[in-house]
C-alpha cells in the first residue's frame, strides 16, 4: 500500500504545483536536469562502485556441454570456451532473457491410484519471461517515440517506428500497440505480486514502488496522447528546449503534463539508486560474462595471498616410521 | 515424521511462512534441519577462530564481545574483494525465478529456503547498515539491523543450502546463492559458527591429507584390500603405486571412495581401467583427497587443502594430474585450483600417452577429469567392453551439481554409460543436466542430525528416480559424486527402495574386459552377472 501511497501522493502534489507560476523554474528546468545529472552520476557512481571490486576467480555458471574432446559437441553459448561465446551468451540474455525463457514450475499432480503418493512434475512457466520481454521492449519502443519531442526535423527512423507501431488511428491519434503492451505487461508484473503468496511474501515496497511509478508515468502519458491532443507543440518546444540547453518553459502545458514530466524524472533518478540498476549488471555479472573453459586459461586473483598450509615435509615428519614399515618412498630416511 | 526423524512420504508441502513478514528473522530451528556444530578441536587444528563448546540450540552462542563490528567488517571487505557478492548485493529484482528451484524449498515450503530470501537475509543486512536508504528507511527500504537473532537465522539457513547453483541457471542476472552462501558462511566462521560435518573432515584433511583420516599405511592397505578383491574377481592383479616418483601422472581422488559402498566399487573400477590403459601413475597419500571441505568454509582454507595437489605434483615430478569422480572436487578443480595455486608451470599439458590425445580443455590446469580421461580411451578403441556384464542394472544417470553447472561434463559420463550399459534411461528433462537437482546433502549437509532436511531436500532428485523406476525398471543409479555415493544410498532406500546407487567407474570396471583375466561370474560388487544366476 505504502509505494501506491508515495506515487499518488507525488503526482498529487505535480497536479497542484501546475497552478503555480512561480514553480516553473522547478518544474521545467531543475526537475528534468537534475534528474538526468542523478541517473548519469549515479549511474557511474553505481557502476564504477561494481567494477572496483576485482573478480578473484572464474566462477560461471556453465548451463551446457563443456569444451573437452573434439568429438563431443560443445554448448558454445551456454557453456562458451572463448571470450566471443562469453559475450554472445551476455548479448543474448540481454536481448532474449533466455534464462528466464527456462522457467519451470514445480507441481505436485496426484496420481490418481488409491492411496499412492502425489508426483512430482514440472511445468514450463513462460509468463514471467514474457511478460518481462514484452514489458522491457514496449518501455524502449514507448522511449523512442518520445525522440519526436527532441528532434527537429524529426528523422525518418522515428516516422518509421511510428508507422510500425501505430496499426490504426483511435480518433484523431495514433494508437500505439507499444503503449498498450506497456500497461498490460506492468499489470501482470503487479498482479504477480498481488497473488502469488510466495511471491507476495517476498516482495519489498521496493519492488511495488518502481512499478507505480511506471504505470503512473505510462497511464499519464497515454492520457495525454488520446485525450488532449492540442498540447503537442507545447510539449515539443519544451522537450527541445531541454534538448538544445536553452529550457523554454511549460506555457500552455496542463497538471497532466507536470504529473507525467514529474513522474518520469523520478523515475530516471530513482534507477541508480535502486534495483532498476540492473541494467547494467548482468553484463558484469561474473557467473555469466566469464568463458566456462576454467582449466584452459589462466585466470588471475589480485589479493591472492598465501596461507596455511600443512607441508609435506611436516606430514613425512610424523608419519615417517609407519611409511617406512608400510613401504612408501619417503624424502628422508631420518628427520 | 517416521523413523530416525525422516519424513514420511512424499507430499505437496504447503507454502508455510512461520512470519507475517521474512524481515522478522526466525528464531525457532526445526528437528533435523540443521548440524552439530564444530568441535574446539578441528578449529584450533585450522586455525579459525573463536574455538569452544556450544550448540546451536542453546540461547548462548558464546560470540566474541565485538562481533557485530567482525561480521560487518567482514561484509565490507568481502565486497571489496568479490565483485559477485557486490552486484549480488545490489542487483537482484525479486523476480522470483529463482524461488522454487531450490531443492530445499521444494522439500519444505520454508520460504526462506527461496534462493531469492536466503541472499536477502544477508542483504538486508547491508541495506539496513550499510546503505543510506536502509538506514534511513529502515524496513521500508527492505533494511534491517545485524542482531543475535539475525546471526543465528543466517546459521540456520546457510547452512540449509548445498551451493549446488541450480537457482543460478534460472536467474536473469545469474545471481549465485551459492557465492552469497560461501560468503555468509565465511563471514559466520570469523565468529566460530561452523558445523562439525564440515570442520572435522577439514581439520583430518589439513593433518593426513584426506577427510577421513587415513594415514599413509592405511591408504596402502586399503589399496591392497581393493587389489585382491580385484583379483579374485578378474584374476588379474593390479599394483597401484603410492608416493611414486617416476610416475606421468599424479591420480588424486576423492577419500570417500577408499572407505565405505558403493564408493569402494568404483575406486575398484579407477583401478581397473588405469591398470589396462597401461598410465604409469601414482597414488599420493599426502595428496590423499580430491575433495575439499574448505570450500564450505572459506575460500582460504579451500585453497590451503588444494595447495597440496600442485605441491605434490610438483614433489613427485608427475607430467600432469588425473581426478577421480567427485563433485565440489571438480568445482574447486575447474574454477579456482589454478587461481589460487598456480600457475602450474612445472606440469605439462596433459596428453593421454595411450591415445595421444591432447586434453586441450585442461592446458592451463593441468588436471583432467577422468571421465574425460576413459571417454577418451572408449573412443579411441583402446579399451575392449563387455557392457553385457551390467546387464542386471537398469541404470539412470544423476548429474552431480558441481561437474554440471560448474563444468559441462555432460557428455563424457553419458558416453561412457552407453558404451558399459545396455539399459541406460534418462530422467526428466528438468532434473538433469544442468537443471539437475542436487542429492540434497551437499556442501557438508550429510550429517545424521539432519536426516529431515536431506530427505525433504532429495525429494525431487527421488521422484525423478521413481518416475523412470515406474516407466523403464530402473534399478541402479550412477553418478560421479563420492557425497551422492555416501548418501544417495539412504535417500532411495526411503523414497525409491530397490535402487541401487553406484559410480561411473564401477560400470566401466564391471564392463571393462582385462588383457588375461578369467572368465568373469560375478561383478565388483561379488553379485552375479545375471539375475537369477547363484
Amino acid at each position: 500500500m505504502l509505494p501506491l501511497v508515495a506515487v499518488a501522493a507525488l503526482a498529487l502534489m505535480a497536479w497542484t504545483g501546475a497552478g503555480w507560476p512561480r514553480l516553473e523554474p522547478f518544474y521545467g528546468v531543475i526537475l528534468p536536469y537534475g534528474a538526468l545529472l542523478a541517473f548519469l552520476v549515479g549511474m557511474s557512481w553505481r557502476v564504477l562502485s561494481w567494477t572496483r571490486s576485482p573478480v578473484p576467480f572464474n566462477i560461471t555458471t556453465t548451463c551446457g556441454q563443456q569444451y573437452s574432446l573434439p568429438w563431443i559437441r560443445s554448448s558454445r553459448l551456454e557453456n562458451p570456451h572463448t571470450r566471443w561465446g562469453a559475450a554472445g551468451r551476455v548479448v543474448l540474455e540481454m536481448l532474449l532473457f533466455r534464462s528466464l525463457l527456462r522457467n519451470v514450475q514445480h507441481e505436485w499432480v496426484e496420481s490418481g491410484r488409491e492411496g499412492a503418493a502425489p508426483k512430482l512434475v514440472f511445468k514450463s512457466s513462460p509468463g514471467l519471461w514474457l511478460a518481462a520481454l514484452v514489458f522491457h521492449y514496449s518501455m524502449l519502443l514507448v522511449l523512442l517515440h518520445h525522440a519526436r519531442f527532441f528532434l527537429e526535423p524529426v528523422l525518418g527512423w522515428v516516422r518509421g517506428l511510428d508507422r510500425l507501431d501505430a496499426f490504426f488511428q483511435l480518433g484523431s491519434a495514433a494508437f500505439y500497440v507499444s503503449g498498450l503492451t506497456l500497461i498490460l505487461a506492468l499489470l501482470y508484473l503487479l498482479a504477480r505480486r498481488w497473488w502469488l503468496p510466495w511471491l507476495r511474501y517476498l516482495s519489498l515496497p521496493a519492488d511495488y514502488f518502481p512499478l507505480y511509478l511506471l504505470l503512473g508515468v505510462a497511464l499519464t502519458g497515454g492520457m495525454m496522447h488520446y485525450s488532449t491532443r492540442a498540447n503537442v507543440p507545447a510539449a515539443k518546444d519544451f522537450c527541445l528546449g531541454l534538448a538544445r540547453l536553452r529550457p523554454a518553459g511549460l506555457s500552455g502545458l496542463g497538471p497532466l503534463f507536470h504529473v507525467h514530466l514529474t513522474l518520469a524524472c523520478l523515475l530516471l533518478a530513482y534507477v541508480p539508486f535502486s534495483k532498476l540498476a540492473h541494467m547494467v549488471s548482468l553484463p558484469l555479472s561474473p557467473t555469466r560474462n566469464l568463458p566456462g573453459a576454467g582449466r584452459m586459461t589462466r585466470h588471475v586473483n589480485p589479493w591472492n595471498a598465501p596461507v596455511k598450509t600443512h607441508s609435506y615435509a611436516d606430514y613425512e615428519n610424523e608419519y615417517r616410521d609407519k611409511m617406512r614399515a608400510a613401504g612408501i618412498p619417503l624424502e628422508k630416511e631420518a628427520p | 515424521m517416521s523413523e530416525e526423524g525422516k519424513p514420511a512420504r512424499p507430499a505437496r508441502v504447503p507454502f508455510a511462512p512461520s512470519s507475517r513478514d521474512w524481515l522478522e528473522p526466525t528464531t525457532k530451528f526445526a528437528a533435523g534441519r540443521w548440524s552439530y556444530s564444530a568441535k574446539p578441536k578441528s578449529l584450533r587444528t585450522l586455525g579459525f577462530p573463536n574455538p569452544r563448546d556450544w550448540s546451536p540450540d542453546q540461547a548462548d552462542w558464546k560470540l566474541p564481545e565485538n562481533w557485530k563490528e567482525i561480521i560487518l567488517q567482514g561484509l565490507r571487505e568481502r565486497m571489496d574483494r568479490f565483485r559477485s557478492l557486490r552486484l549480488f548485493m545490489d542487483c537482484c529484482v525479486r523476480c522470483g525465478a529463482c524461488a522454487d528451484k531450490c531443492h530445499y524449498f521444494i522439500g519444505t515450503g520454508d520460504p526462506k529456503n527461496m534462493p531469492v530470501l536466503r541472499a536477502e537475509l544477508l542483504r538486508s543486512v547491508y541495506r539496513g547498515e550499510m546503505t543510506l536508504a536502509g538506514r534511513l528507511l529502515g524496513r521500508w527500504a527492505g533494511g534491517r539491523r545485524l542482531t543475535p537473532e539475525v546471526l543465528k537465522e543466517w546459521f540456520y539457513y546457510f547452512y540449509q543450502c548445498t551451493e549446488c547453483r541450480r537457482c543460478s541457471v534460472f536467474c536473469p542476472f545469474g545471481i549465485d546463492q551459492a557465492e552469497i552462501t560461501m560468503l555468509g558462511r565465511e563471514l559466520l566462521n570469523l565468529l566460530g559458527l561452523n558445523i562439525n560435518w564440515v570442520m572435522e573432515p577439514a581439520a583430518k584433511c589439513f593433518t593426513t591429507g584426506n577427510h577421513l583420516g587415513i594415514t599413509p599405511h592405511g591408504l596402502k592397505d586399503n589399496l591392497e584390500f581393493f587389489v585382491d578383491s580385484i583379483e579374485e574377481i578378474t584374476g588379474v592383479r593390479v599394483n597401484p603405486s603410492i608416493n611414486r616418483k617416476g610416475a606421468d601422472v599424479l591420480f588424486v581422488a576423492p577419500s570417500g571412495d577408499l572407505l565405505a559402498e558403493p564408493g569402494i566399487f568404483t575406486l575398484m573400477g579407477y583401478l581397473l581401467v588405469l591398470h589396462q590403459s597401461g598410465l604409469n601413475y601414482t597414488w599420493s597419500s599426502y595428496a590423499s583427497e580430491g575433495g575439499n571441505f574448505g570450500m564450505f568454509a572459506s575460500h582460504e582454507l579451500m585453497k590451503g587443502l588444494n595447495a597440496k595437489i600442485y605441491a605434490e605434483a610438483r614433489r613427485l615430478g608427475v607430467k600432469w594430474i588425473l581426478g577421480g569422480e567427485c563433485g565440489h572436487m571438480w568445482r574447486v578443480a575447474h574454477q579456482y585450483m589454478e587461481t589460487m595455486n598456480g600457475p602450474a608451470d612445472f606440469l605439462q599439458e596433459p596428453i593421454s600417452p595411450i591415445t595421444g590425445t591432447h586434453f586441450q580443455n585442461a592446458r592451463t590446469t593441468r588436471m583432467v577429469h577422468i571421465a574425460e580421461f576413459t571417454a577418451d580411451l572408449i573412443q579411441q578403441g583402446k579399451l575392449k567392453l563387455a557392457p553385457e556384464r551390467n546387464d542386471r542394472y537398469r541404470v539412470t544417470f544423476h548429474d552431480s551439481c558441481n561437474p554440471a553447472r560448474s563444468m559441462g561434463l555432460l557428455e563424457e559420463p553419458r558416453y561412457i554409460l552407453r558404451s558399459t550399459c545396455r539399459h541406460f534411461h534418462e530422467m526428466p528433462a528438468e532434473t538433469i543436466r544442468e537443471k539437475t537437482f542436487c542429492c540434497g546433502c551437499g556442501a557438508g549437509l550429510g550429517g545424521e542430525e539432519c536426516m529431515d532436511l536431506r530427505m525433504r531436500g532429495g525429494i525431487p532428485r527421488a521422484e525423478a528416480v521413481r518416475s523412470v523406476r515406474e516407466k523403464y525398471g530402473v534399478n541402479l543409479l550412477s553418478s560421479i559424486c563420492a557425497i551422492d555415493r555416501a548418501v544417495l544410498p539412504t535417500l532411495m532406500d526411503h523414497w525409491v527402495p530397490g535402487v541401487g546407487v553406484a559410480g561411473l567407474h564401477e560400470l566401466v570396471g564391471n564392463a571393462l574386459v582385462l588383457d588375461g583375466e578369467k572368465e568373469r561370474t560375478i561383478n565388483l560388487r561379488g553379485e552375479p552377472l545375471h539375475e537369477g544366476e547363484t
